[in-house]
């Protein structure tokens, strides 16, 4: 009995052990593949808010992680750092508009130094097909209509949408979600205003050191 | 024993049809078929795992005791599971993101622990492929159909995004059907899925019977002019 009962534990690790190479041996195959895919899908979201032509810097890895949950709707909020020639050009805030119908919905929002818009991109969304999601790019233009526009274009209290009295359109049959969308690029723009100079940590001995970090 | 392949492939294909009849695998099923490129991943992918592990339970099913079976056969595809979602992540990335969940869910598809347990343990390993590429391209034609008849009804169009699955040139696979079509939301939302998946049901059952009355309508009248 006893017999078995070894026999039958060795037999189950060996395949314990078979079972995990094969995913080991996968994983070897593919890491790095994995890495440059998710590297240049970062990459791609960066260049649609920020033109390559723009900016000469690491931008998927000049970043830093800041913490304010009212603002960005999570504690860890990336933001990564475009430059040209050391000098800031942009940044791409990764934040949350926690309000949505269905849920979060995250969003790329890229403000320029001067503190115009570069664009609002949805990454992830939950809200429902057919009426909220008119926020993607591939089903409307309607996240366009943040290009370029700044906290005093239009001017703050105008910053809604048309409903509550601001100029952003809202959907038919769905107000909450874009509602949700404005009022986060909102509290997105005002927090870049304030902290610029966090923002960019405008000493340069960091930028050039992080860029030898990364080489 | 003379192994009967066209059985084989037709049980996997129509008459025990994993999806159709047995119902296995639903899950997935319902919740990926709103377009046919979708289904078509999720149903490849599933295709893959149920090669993988039917051949390699049935080479081992001389050497795995009774007790110990069904622990393995989950290790064995869950192996499977992980190497097919790596695979996919490198090489599908975007379609990868789309199917995102449920790529490792496969591994609670109870079709593929279903052919194992059934088929698998019991046969020599090329028979075992051949029922998994029956089972696999059975369980993969219904989320294709059931994804386009959705996508079509849902949004107008029929292989959109097939450049995720088969490069840029695929981009003029996809098929609109029009601007003006904007579609019957329902079909897309997930009552739209049981909606499908019951029509689909349906037609597969009146078909059956169908042709079962034939051939006893064609058997009556044998009897008939013999008895004449």
């Amino acid at each position: 009995m006893t017999k078995k009962i070894i026999a039958a534990a060795v037999l189950l690790s060996l395949f314990a052990i078979v079972g995990t190479g094969l995913v080991a041996f996968t994983y070897e195959m593919t890491k790095d593949q994995i890495a440059e895919n998710e590297r240049l899908a970062l990459l791609n979201s960066l260049q649609a808010l920020v033109p390559a032509e723009t900016v000469n810097n690491d931008m998927p890895n000049d970043t830093i992680i800041v913490d304010d949950k009212k603002t960005f709707g999570t504690h860890v909020t990336t933001i990564y750092r475009g430059r040209k020639d050391g000098d800031p050009v942009a940044a791409v805030f990764t934040s949350i508009a926690p309000d949505g119908y269905s849920g979060k919905i995250k969003l790329l929002v890229a403000v320029r130094v001067d503190g115009t818009l570069g664009g609002v991109r949805v990454i992830a969304h939950k809200e429902t097909p057919g009426l909220g999601d008119k926020i993607e790019i591939e089903k409307d233009d309607w996240i366009f209509d943040f290009d370029n526009k700044s906290l005093g274009n239009p001017t703050i209290d105008k910053w809604a949408v048309k409903k509550d009295g601001g100029i952003f359109d809202e959907f038919t049959g769905a107000t909450i979600t874009p509602r949700a969308i404005v009022n986060s690029v909102k509290r997105t723009l005002i927090y870049a205003s304030e902290h610029k100079e966090a923002i960019y940590d405008l000493d340069k001995e960091t930028v050039a050191e992080k860029k030898e970090g990364n080489s | 024993m003379a192994t009967n392949y066209s059985k084989i492939i037709k049980d996997g294909i129509w008459d025990n049809n994993a999806a159709l009849v047995a119902l296995l695998g639903l899950c997935p099923l319902l919740a990926v078929t709103n377009t046919a490129i979708n289904g078509l991943g999720l149903g490849l992918a599933t295709l893959a795992v149920l090669i993988g592990s039917n051949i390699t339970i049935s080479l081992i099913r001389n050497i795995v005791r009774q007790e110990v079976r069904l622990p393995i056969f989950v290790l064995v595809i869950a192996s499977f599971v992980t190497a097919v979602e790596l695979t996919m992540n490198a090489y599908f990335y975007d379609l990868y993101k789309i199917l995102g969940i449920f790529i490792p869910l496969i591994v609670t598809n109870c079709a593929i622990i279903g052919r194992a347990e059934a088929f698998a343990s019991k046969n020599n390993p090329f028979d075992s492929l051949v029922d998994a590429l029956a089972m696999g391209i059975g369980f993969a034609l219904v989320l294709v159909v059931l994804g386009g008849a959705r996508e079509l009804i849902g949004s107008g169009t029929l292989f959109s995004q097939a450049h995720l699955m088969f490069g840029e040139g695929a981009r003029g696979l996809t098929m609109s059907f029009g601007p003006d079509f904007k579609g019957v939301l329902l079909a897309i939302l997930p009552p739209g899925a049981f909606i499908g998946l019951g029509i689909m049901l349906a037609v597969k059952n009146w078909v059956d019977q169908r042709s079962k009355n034939q051939k006893i309508q064609a058997a009556t009248r044998k009897f008939a002019e013999s008895s004449s």
